[in-house]
């Protein structure tokens, strides 16, 4: 077994109410961060962790915390993005499910060393009966002390409120979410200033995804170095993978970084090995913004190294060979899968998520969802395949929030390692009915 | 003070000017595009992205080149930046993509548009578009809508620069102008088409950089080069009263802000001075606006031998602009 520390309690019954939750140690980081330690010190050990963040940048989020300006008489926020709508990605849906009081006391902490009276934790509207369960287990804080006024007999003071957003992909983006927050059009800010000057309500802010705050207590708890000693090189800590897709054992499951993605994918602890004694076609690592890798490449680098489930291995190679471990929503693709009919639904879904801001982003995913419903249809021409890859390009690194690079990688990869595919569909459209067979249920009937 | 050279050009600047300011400032060879940013109005720019530039070097003391390409409307000059323009490949060709993508949607209907001559999406086609379209799908379309009396907004030709809604939440009092739905079916709207009532709405169509807000009172009424420019103003107690008054023949065809350079006005003016006041009598008139020598609107006003066509189609030679001509 390998460590657990975000879901270590998570089978013990009743570990979502208040008292299990504290009997397994719960909220012990709160007692030591507030009564023993300073709001550097506590900085100090999540930058000494390399705890990062893990909704899908992976940026150090000791070094984002120590970019918050702190400027005297002006409010400061921690807001926690649980906007969590990339397809692929449920992890901070279980955490907040199973164990809401883990995100509750990493929030307490964090707020506290980062000087915060006011948080606020924006759930995607999807997920309302997540909210139910946030905001009973917050009611339950306040009535213990752990929330309101002189937290512990402290000097500290915090509220914490749930936001529901209301439907749309774009207000996982940062500044996005700050503007809806802001009761606003969730359209992202211009950058900069970036939100740690100027965040919510033009305060210095700091946004966080659920689970980087839930490793905050463990991290407070054991102190950075024991964080820091979990894991491999810069990919420090646990990960929590939201394995899906055609495997023996999809679900939500903790790793320490550093383990082969060949021994994720089939050994019995995590997913199993492929569904029906299939093989592996292909992997989309990261959730669904980042580059898809073909079997071999996915398994061993290009230099033939074993993939570790890291941010830097999975990264090696860069986008011509590699990929990301973004938000760790991890989608095993079987040799029954057509790339060109999965990519068509991505790109649907980009089209449909774009803010329509930008024009890059606004009018290309629009245009790439077009010419690839009629590739996947059969009416397509190579020339299309060529043009797909041009937008892809001119969209990639032109738009003012990383929506328009998320709806590029997926088309840039796909095109990349399955041309071949693509120049299929074009040059024998007779033969598309035979894969469409997993979501057609008039061929099957047919069939 | 930040010193900035831009396509090998160099200029000292406050702190705090914009790339695409400091590049106004140097003037309109290295300039970029706008289609989005209006000077006169906070937070306006980023959004079209045709302004994007290459920042080689981005200040004397970290001399790293950034690694996007950035919208130098909204990106502060930092002393020792060394930004390309034109100079740079990637920014001809970002631009040149950009143009096809405002394009795609665009239903290219300028013979019947009453911006043609004066739209900014037909001037940055030409400069920075390709010839021909790559694309075979149907545009999106919108029903006509009514602003209060005066405005007509066609939305099918919207590029989504969001000025209007600038100039609603900043001009006008009781914001009722926004944007409705999102990505490429977005909607500038006054919400329900609820009529914009309020004496600078009209400014609306001043920003509007394609013909998707036109003036009711002049829809129709004429190709914006047979008419005839003047400098005219007025005592006006609710704005400055400075316009520029649009003949045709004798008549007062329309009447809109003053525009510079950059085709942004001077200053805005009430809907009294722009939708009421259609006579010569109603105006002091100071004299010809001058026109740029490339606008279409001069073609008719000076002598053949003045105008030397071959020197328009190069793009590195500085406008001469002359007084249009022909006063009645």
């Amino acid at each position: 077994m390998s460590k657990k520390i975000l879901l270590e309690h998570i089978n013990v019954p009743g570990i979502e109410t208040l008292e299990v939750y504290r009997s397994k140690g719960g909220y012990s980081s709160v007692e030591k961060a507030l009564k023993t330690m300073t709001q550097d010190a506590i900085v100090e050990e999540v930058k000494k962790s390399g705890l990062r963040g893990r909704g899908g940048a992976g940026f150090p989020t000791g070094m984002k915390w120590s970019f918050l300006a702190k400027p005297e008489g002006v409010a400061r926020y921690l807001v926690c993005n649980a906007d969590e709508s990339e397809p692929g990605t449920f992890k901070d849906r279980y955490l907040m499910e199973k164990i809401p009081h883990l995100l509750i006391e990493g929030m307490i902490t964090s707020s506290f060393a980062l000087g915060a009276n006011t948080s606020y934790i924006y759930v995607r509207g999807e997920y309302f009966y997540i909210i139910k369960i946030l905001e009973k287990a917050i009611d339950d804080a306040y009535k213990a002390g752990l929330l309101g006024k002189n937290i512990l007999g402290t000097d500290y003071s915090l509220d914490l409120h749930v936001q529901a957003g209301a439907g749309a992909y774009i207000c996982g983006e940062e500044t996005a979410l700050l503007e809806s927050l802001e009761g606003k059009r969730g359209n992202p800010r211009i950058k900069p200033p970036f939100p740690a000057i100027a965040g919510l309500y033009a305060c210095p802010t700091i946004v966080n995804n659920v689970e980087t705050l839930a490793a905050v207590p463990s991290i407070v708890n054991n102190g950075g170095e024991w964080y820091a000693g979990i894991g491999i090189g810069r990919s420090t800590g646990t990960k929590l993978i939201s394995a899906s897709g055609h495997i023996n054992k999809p679900g939500v499951y903790e790793i320490e970084m550093g383990i082969t993605v060949e021994d994720f994918i089939y050994s019995d602890e995590y997913c199993g090995g492929i569904k029906n004694g299939k093989k592996l076609k292909a992997v989309v690592a990261g959730g669904s913004s980042v580059p898809i890798l073909p079997a071999d490449l996915i398994l061993t680098t290009a230099n033939g190294e074993k993939r570790l489930m890291s941010y830097e291995s999975l990264a090696d190679g860069g986008f011509a060979s590699g990929t990301m471990l973004g938000s760790g929503g991890f989608i095993v693709m079987d040799e029954t899968t057509s790339i060109v009919e999965n990519l068509y639904t991505f790109a649907r879904f980009y089209h449909h998520e774009s803010c329509g801001q930008c024009s890059p982003c606004r009018e290309g995913t629009a245009w790439m969802e077009k010419i690839l419903h009629k590739i996947k249809d059969g009416h397509g021409t190579l020339a299309d395949v060529d043009l797909l890859w041009e937008i892809q390009s001119k969209i990639e690194g032109n738009t003012i929030c990383p929506l328009g690079d998320a709806a590029a990688w997926p088309v840039a990869s796909a095109i990349r390692h399955f041309k071949a595919e693509f120049e299929d569909y074009v040059k024998n459209p007779s033969s598309i009915s035979k894969v469409k067979h997993y979501h057609n249920m008039n061929n099957l009937a047919t069939a | 003070m930040a010193n900035i050279t831009i396509d090998g050009q160099t200029i000292e600047v406050a702190d705090g000017t914009t790339i695409l300011q400091a590049a106004r400032m140097i003037g309109p060879e290295v300039a970029p595009p706008t289609m989005c940013y209006y000077s006169k109005l906070k937070t306006s720019g980023g959004y079209c992205r045709t302004c994007l530039v290459e920042v080689s070097k981005g200040s004397e003391k970290d001399p790293r080149p950034m690694p996007k390409l950035v919208a130098s409307c909204r990106t502060a000059v930092m002393d020792g930046m060394e930004v390309k323009n034109i100079t740079s490949a990637k920014v001809i060709e970002a631009r040149k993509s950009v143009v096809e993508f405002l394009l795609i949607n665009h239903p290219l209907d300028c013979p019947i548009c009453d911006q043609a001559g004066e739209c900014h999406l037909q001037d940055l086609g030409y400069e920075h578009g390709s010839a021909k379209t790559r694309t075979d799908f149907e545009r999106r379309t919108f029903e006509k809508i009514d602003i209060g009396p005066k405005i007509q907004l066609h939305m099918t030709r919207c590029i989504l620069c969001f000025r209007c809604v600038k100039v609603a939440e900043q001009i006008t009092d009781g914001r009722v102008h926004g944007v409705m739905n999102r990505g490429d079916v977005s909607e500038i709207s006054t919400y329900i088409e609820q009529a914009i009532d309020n004496d600078f709405s009209g400014n609306i169509i001043d920003v509007c950089p394609v013909g998707a807000l036109t003036d009711k009172t002049f829809r129709f009424k004429s190709r914006v080069w047979f008419t005839k420019p003047m400098n005219a103003h007025r005592n006006c107690d609710k704005c400055s009263g400075k316009a520029v008054i649009w003949y045709k023949g004798d008549d007062v065809a329309r009447v809109t802000g003053r525009k510079d350079q950059w085709g942004e006005v001077e200053e805005f003016i009430c809907n009294t001075c722009r939708f009421d006041k259609k006579l010569t009598s109603d105006w002091t008139i100071e004299g010809p606006k001058e026109i740029s020598h490339q606008s279409v609107i001069s073609a008719n006003h000076y002598p053949a031998n003045m105008v030397k066509p071959r020197e328009l189609t190069l793009n590195n030679i500085k406008p001469i602009t002359l007084i249009a001509g022909e006063i009645k």
